[in-house]
């Protein structure tokens, strides 16, 4: 009875595949568009124009860089081991810390001199990339890897123990409540406008910064032997093993490299939005996680768009809808999306779809 | 001493223990002031030794890791805010007697809004909780491991947050959902027959028996689901949910009567800390929450029952008097004060529940009283030596 039927009704299935195919795959772009698309009409109708949209939209990209710091981390480690790395949002945290007790040691202030601004700036940027790379990798090293033969679930149980030690580290260090940093940059002041966007110091510091780091990741893990190593890790591990691969070293290496960014992100974070706190990690965690999922867990490429997309949406909801409503909505969309679409948005089939 | 061997080996051993600890924490109050502050600490230990046995049921027994279990405490705690406070002050208010009122003593008889008795509220919690939990779990169905943590997480950070930006919705008429960052207070005594007066602010005996009762109703039904049809599938599912499912084990359902159980507790829980701390507070409504019940679990041993009362003892304690009392009280404060560190325990906790699940994990993954099977299973990974990967492939 059901194969005939099936047989008739082929045509109306395929068709029904079809928009089904076509949902699934854009169903939820759709989804994330419609609250761009509700306040453009707001703003059409109101102001006659886009500008108010379209600055939520530049600060939300100059956040969005800093997502895709940190989005990179947790991609590279799922891509690799599995693992969401649960402490990864306090190692960007971590960064953002030591940059700004630097600016006390370096004596970093805002009346610093261009040059000496930019020494001091680059210095910062080597320590804190280094600090949160090493405390990253100290933590595979502590904690995960001993685990690499328990259930699967173990190490990510350890992840969410170091993830609150770290927070707690933060809380010794500043105290629990928002620390406002020196503005080195003057990060807010407005740098040119565009058909009346305004472009901030800021924006072009969080876009400048964030470009150049991207792109000699892209080019270590496409042309340099150790990047090899680490996608014929990802790939498969015991055969990486055979081939002479040191796995090991491959994935610390792995953990250095998403710590090193997360560092960076942090210094960058706290030029930017001029503020540290111990809780910023968990947040800018969260966001950064729904951009790797978004982009396709192991994506690179996915991760950067997805960090760019999230920030987007991050800056129209803080700043129409209240902040304190984001979260709520990222962490909604994100059950979205590993529900219907483990496999990310962009499209790519990664290993760990499904 | 073969007299003691004898009682140890016979199948009355365990009994005898259970009745004799029973007896004497039931009788306890009576050698204490009914003010003392142990009293109020081990009304607390037991909420959260009901809440850890719930978080056990998913974690422990079906294997389905849960990181937001803070959105059932927060479902219990509203129930109460809800239908035990003047909260919903303008219900029925144009009657002779305003509000609406079942089963309540003569106090709240005169108050507004909606009274229920405890008896309700912990009905109603178990039901709003385990739709819940059912709810949340729907979409996990999909879903292995890591990522149905994340949903669960997810799960419990909305719920929170909606909770905590309650007072800008009003889905009915003129209500406010929840009262936002300010709490619901107060709730309602506890009235129950055949018990002293309820007023935590006077006696807290009555409060200590009717926790007691719950844990051990609790208890009661976690060794006999563990026993059941349901909790056998429940850990065979934990186990291997391919060959759970080709002999039989209805995956769905099984699922999410897990989650639905396991919410239902954390709900009684909820349900009985509101009236007992007397204010619904959405702050608590947090991540870390979910850790701090997570860390008993883990603590305990993942699974078996004992284990974890007994590792919700011990991280409660920790919780509700180490820290607060010890480390931040007496001789380690003036030595911290000495030194020159300003910070206190009551800061960090939940760093030192963080600090728990990495020990164990590393150290004892089995937790302190192993479940048996877990203990052989454990033995079994490191006796061959398959690695992750080959697992995998």
């Amino acid at each position: 009875m059901e194969a005939a039927s099936a047989t008739i009704d082929r045509p109306a299935a395929r068709r029904s595949d079809a928009a089904r195919e076509l949902l699934s795959k854009y169903g939820l772009v759709a989804i994330l568009a419609v609250v761009p698309i509700i306040y453009a009409i707001i703003d059409l109708r109101d102001d006659g124009n886009l500008t108010r949209l379209g600055n939520n939209v530049v600060e939300g990209l100059s956040n969005g860089a800093i997502i895709a710091l940190v989005a990179l981390g947790y991609t590279l480690v799922y891509g690799i081991i599995e693992l969401i790395n649960f402490a990864h949002g306090e190692i960007f945290m971590i960064g953002g810390f030591v940059a700004f007790g630097l600016y006390g040691t370096l004596g970093l202030t805002p009346e610093t001199g261009a040059f000496g601004l930019i020494v001091g700036l680059l210095v910062i940027l080597v320590i804190s990339a280094l600090a949160s790379g090493s405390l990253n990798t100290m933590i595979e090293r502590v904690a995960y890897r001993p685990l690499r033969n328990a259930p699967k679930l173990a190490p990510l149980i350890t992840a969410v123990g170091f993830s609150f030690i770290l927070q707690n580290v933060g809380i010794l260090w500043l105290g629990a409540s928002q620390k406002s940093v020196p503005d080195l940059l003057g990060s807010q002041s407005e740098l040119f406008n565009v058909f009346g966007l305004s472009i901030s110091r800021g924006d072009l510091l969080a876009v400048v910064a964030t470009v150049p780091l991207v792109v000699l990741l892209t080019a270590f893990i496409g042309r340099s032997r150790l990047g090899k190593a680490m996608r014929a890790t990802a790939q498969d591990p015991e055969a990486a093993r055979l081939m002479g691969i040191n796995v090991d070293t491959t994935i610390s290496l792995t953990f250095l490299l998403g710590g090193l960014l997360a560092g960076a992100a942090g210094l960058i974070n706290t030029l930017y939005n001029t503020q540290v706190w111990y809780f910023q990690g968990f947040q800018a965690g969260l966001l950064a996680f729904t951009a790797a999922v978004m982009g396709g867990i192991g994506n690179i490429r996915g991760a950067v768009i997805g960090g760019l997309i999230i920030g987007v949406i991050q800056g129209i909801f803080d700043n129409r809808i209240g902040n304190e409503w984001t979260p709520a909505f990222v962490f909604g969309y994100l059950v979205l999306i590993m529900v219907f679409r483990p496999q990310g948005l962009i499209g790519e089939e990664t290993r760990e779809a499904g | 001493m073969s007299g003691l061997r004898e009682l140890r080996t016979s199948k009355w051993a365990n009994p005898l223990l259970a009745g004799t600890v029973i007896l004497a924490a039931a009788l306890f109050p009576f050698f204490v002031g009914p003010l003392d502050s142990i009293m109020d600490d081990s009304i607390l230990v037991l909420a959260y030794v009901v809440m850890a046995l719930g978080l056990n049921l998913v974690v422990g027994f079906a294997g389905l890791l849960d990181l937001g279990f803070v959105a059932f405490y927060a479902f219990g705690l509203l129930v109460t805010g809800w239908w035990a406070s003047d909260h919903f002050s303008d219900v029925n208010s144009k009657a002779s007697s305003p509000g609406i009122h079942v089963g309540v003593g003569e106090f709240p008889q005169s108050l507004a809004g909606i009274h229920f008795n405890f008896l309700l509220l912990v009905i109603g919690a178990i039901l709003i909780c385990a739709i819940a939990g059912a709810i949340i779990g729907l979409p996990t169905l999909r879903l292995r491991g890591d990522y149905i943590a994340i949903v669960t997480l997810a799960f419990g950070e909305i719920i929170g947050r909606v909770a905590q930006n309650g007072d800008e919705l009003t889905p009915f008429a003129n209500n406010k959902l929840t009262n936002g960052r300010q709490s619901i207070s107060p709730i309602d005594q506890i009235d129950l027959p055949f018990l002293e007066e309820f007023d935590q602010a006077t006696n807290l005996r009555p409060y200590f028996w009717t926790v007691l009762a719950l844990a051990l109703v609790v208890l009661f039904v976690n060794f006999r689901l563990r026993d059941s049809r349901l909790g056998r599938a429940w850990i065979a599912l934990r186990e291997d949910e391919v060959a759970a499912a080709s002999m039989g084990v209805p995956l769905v359902r099984t699922k999410l009567l897990a989650y639905a159980t396991g919410g239902a507790f954390g709900g009684i829980s909820g349900a009985f800390l509101g009236p007992y701390l007397q204010s619904v507070n959405a702050n608590q409504f947090q991540f870390g929450f979910s850790i701090f019940i997570l860390a008993m679990v883990i603590l305990g041993g993942l699974g078996s029952i004992w284990g974890v009362v007994l590792g919700a003892v011990l991280v409660a304690a920790m919780n509700v008097f180490v820290i607060p009392d010890v480390l931040d009280g007496g001789a380690v404060r003036s030595v911290l004060d000495s030194l020159g560190l300003d910070f206190t325990f009551s800061q960090v906790s939940f760093g030192v529940f963080g600090f728990i699940l990495v020990l164990m994990m590393v150290l004892r993954p089995q937790g302190l009283i192993p479940e048996r099977r877990r203990k052989l299973e454990f033995a079994e990974v490191t006796g061959t030596d398959e690695t992750l990967y080959e697992a995998r492939a």
